[in-house]
């Protein structure tokens, strides 16, 4: 019982090659086009590389890369193969290379819809990974002169300003770590021995923010010291001031930003999908019905075309057989020969 | 003696006018570019429009988009025309345009370099221009109450981070300003009080920027307040701390991008000008072989171009007593006091000679 049968004149082959040489061309592009995305998406990734804890997160752009390249491969053949295959003398060179060009294509093809799905599913691993980046950063963002670290109190905030973020969840993470190093305090002022005698590690803490937190929106200068103190600044009330720093946490901006970029790339490459199976699609009908005329007198003949000679659970049944056989004919082969040979060695595992 | 003669096989001119054709749609295009340019620039000066103080340099970019669209009026019409010449039957159509056409074009390329030298020119006037600009907005930084002026403390601040730059020329013009408003001031407080008396006009100025004009890359948390004050902060020395804000003022840092800007577009054009030169000396070439080869009288044969039929001299002294004649011509004809004497032999016409304009 052949799958999805349907009847090819010569006319409609003809037609069916041009559509096809026609969109394996478009595919080619959007081949390129799916690399380049990678590509864009990679280097986004590693601007802020300094505030990600690992690099898993680059799964993504790199299975885009591979599957653009591939699916430029891919169609390339398709359109060769298309071009070949109304010429009857050139197309019965491309016959063995069709099943496993086949395989491959379907492999890459879902592999497609596995990035979008990691795209998606990778969200949470991306804000972990974020999460203790961001957290170190504040936390090494006084260590100016330590080697190793001295770029974090830049980077973050630069961060902070071009992503309009302020902390990790929000400014008041800026509360519970020293930010301002010991070189710059005055240890002879009373005021910096009582605070830092008040705390139980000895660390200097302020209700204060870096100039990188605040709102360029604010109607008033920025107020970033004494941030809890109304009375330190006139006219101020810091629970309705809205718009004095940047309320988002610099986690919750940057993953909604990589979500973005990777929506709309997952919404490109899943229309590019589309695209490679109509192009796998035609090109198999376009092989079964050509593999009729071979050999035919008249070319011109009308012929059938179809997906699966058999239907789909014989033909996955017919392919575990294969793989089976495989396995047991070894398997079968060296167990004759033992029992046909007493004191043989024994035979060399199947594979 | 024509200036700079060749000579045209029927090969040749052929291919002349085949390679011009292609030529006249590169130009086109090269049009657009120009055009796409000239609107990239006003998109740019009109989004610091708040920051620069009079309107006349808007005047490139208009000039640009101007040129523009009549580059890709006249090279369209020059492919159709040079389209058309490989046949003599067609050209006899375009025969009598094309050397207006010619000439146009030729006062053409001059606007073009006009243009790339007003885009070097644009400088000086961008730059007293900024110097007002920002001098108002840092003026008005801090009335964000006002209607009008309640988005320029927004723009400053965008700006210098942007730019990385801080006030006008330094950081110190923010000293010489008023740039916290009265709302957010104590006036209860005695040290408000005392800088406010301290001053002639009544305006609470101090050693202070704006966070905007602190630069990330500094060691050491932002110093904004009592900037001068060495005291003030722990191990601190304002003289030699150069990281902690913007050394550049955004006059300069502005001008800079707008002179790194115009001196691209200036470039571009002047390649764009020499280029539809070159066309413009094919056409001619093209158009003096085709006359020629109608004068002969055979299609096939071999024929001169020439860019001017005699030198340089000569075309235009022949030109300038055309002028001259035209003037004479009105002025013999129209006066009935003169008695003008008219030869009464028959057979002789008394049609004055007509103007010839330019000879081909």
């Amino acid at each position: 019982m052949v799958l999805l049968k349907m009847k090819f004149p010569f006319q409609k082959r003809v037609r069916l090659a041009q559509g096809l040489w026609l969109l394996s061309w478009m595919a080619v592009i959007s081949g390129a086009l799916t690399f380049s995305m990678g590509l864009f998406l990679k280097a986004e990734l590693h601007r802020q590389a300094e505030v990600m804890d690992n690099t898993q997160i680059h799964a993504v752009p790199n299975t885009l890369m591979m599957i653009g390249l591939a699916s430029l491969g891919i169609n390339f053949f398709a359109g060769r193969i298309c071009q070949d295959s109304l010429d009857a003398s050139r197309f019965p060179r491309w016959k063995t290379f069709m099943l496993p060009y086949f395989i491959l294509s379907l492999f890459f093809t879902i592999l497609m819809l596995v990035a979008v799905i990691m795209s998606y599913a990778m969200k949470g691993n991306l804000e972990e990974s974020l999460k203790i980046g961001l957290k170190n950063g504040i936390r090494f963002y006084k260590d100016t002169d330590t080697p190793g670290r001295c770029f974090q109190k830049e980077t973050i905030d630069r961060l902070q300003m071009e992503f309009h973020c302020c902390g990790n969840n929000n400014y008041k993470d800026w509360f519970e770590v020293q930010w301002i190093s010991n070189r710059y305090l005055d240890f002879t002022s009373k005021e910096v021995k009582d605070r830092i005698k008040s705390n139980v590690d000895g660390r200097y803490l302020v209700d204060g923010v870096p100039f990188s937190c605040c709102n360029p929106s604010s109607p008033r200068p920025c107020i970033q010291h004494q941030l809890t103190n109304n009375s330190a600044h006139y006219n101020y009330e810091h629970q309705t001031e809205e718009l004095n720093l940047f309320s988002p946490g610099c986690r919750e901006a940057l993953v909604s930003y990589y979500m973005g970029l990777m929506n709309s790339i997952g919404a490109g490459v899943l229309s590019f999908l589309l695209l490679q199976v109509s192009v796998l699609v035609s090109l198999r009908y376009l092989q079964t019905s050509m593999e009729a005329v071979l050999g035919q007198e008249n070319t011109e003949i009308e012929t059938e075309g179809y997906l699966l000679e058999k239907g789909v659970k014989e033909t996955i049944k017919e392919m575990m057989d294969n793989v089976l056989k495989f396995f047991h004919f070894n398997q079968v082969d060296a167990s004759v020969g033992q029992e046909a040979e007493a004191g043989e060695k024994p035979a060399t595992p199947a594979d | 003696m024509a200036v700079l003669k060749v000579t045209f096989t029927k090969t040749k001119r052929d291919k002349l006018a085949q390679v011009l054709w292609i030529l006249n749609w590169v130009s086109v295009v090269t049009g657009m570019i120009l055009l796409s340019i000239g609107f990239f620039l006003k998109v740019e000066i009109q989004r610091r429009q708040e920051l620069m103080s009079n309107r006349e340099v808007y005047s490139v970019p208009n000039m640009l988009i101007a040129v523009g669209h009549i580059a890709c009026a006249i090279n369209f019409l020059g492919g159709k025309i040079c389209y058309d010449c490989v046949d003599t039957t067609k050209f006899l159509r375009w025969k009598l345009l094309m050397l207006p056409y010619i000439i146009c074009t030729f006062f053409f390329t001059f606007c073009l370099l006009a243009g790339a030298f007003m885009c070097y020119a644009m400088r000086h006037e961008l730059e007293e221009s900024l110097s007002i600009g920002l001098q108002d907005a840092m003026r008005f930084y801090k009335d964000t109450d006002t209607p009008g002026r309640c988005f320029l403390k927004r723009t400053v601040d965008l700006l210098q981070i942007q730019f990385q730059c801080c006030g006008n020329d330094g950081f110190r013009d923010w000293f010489h300003i008023q740039w916290i408003s009265n709302r957010y001031l104590d006036m209860s407080r005695g040290e408000v009080t005392d800088r406010l008396r301290s001053n002639v006009e009544g305006k609470y100025l101090s050693d202070e920027v704006p966070f905007s004009c602190c630069n990330p890359s500094s060691p050491r948390p932002c110093i904004q307040h009592q900037v001068t004050n060495n005291s003030a902060h722990y191990n601190y020395d304002y003289q030699v701390e150069e990281l902690n804000l913007w050394p550049k003022g955004c006059r300069q840092a502005l001008l800079e991008y707008y002179t790194h800007i115009m001196q691209s577009i200036g470039l571009t054009v002047l390649l764009i000008w020499l280029f539809e030169l070159s066309v413009l000396t094919g056409v001619r070439y093209l158009q003096t072989s085709m006359e020629n080869v109608l004068r002969q009288g055979d299609p096939d044969s071999k024929s001169d171009g020439w860019l001017l039929e005699n030198s340089f001299a000569e075309t235009a002294r022949y030109n300038f007593n055309i002028i001259k004649n035209l003037g004479k011509c009105y002025q013999v004809d129209d006066d009935p006091n003169i008695d003008f004497q008219t030869p009464t032999q028959p057979g002789s016409d008394n049609v004055p000679p007509k103007p010839i304009l330019f000879a081909t």
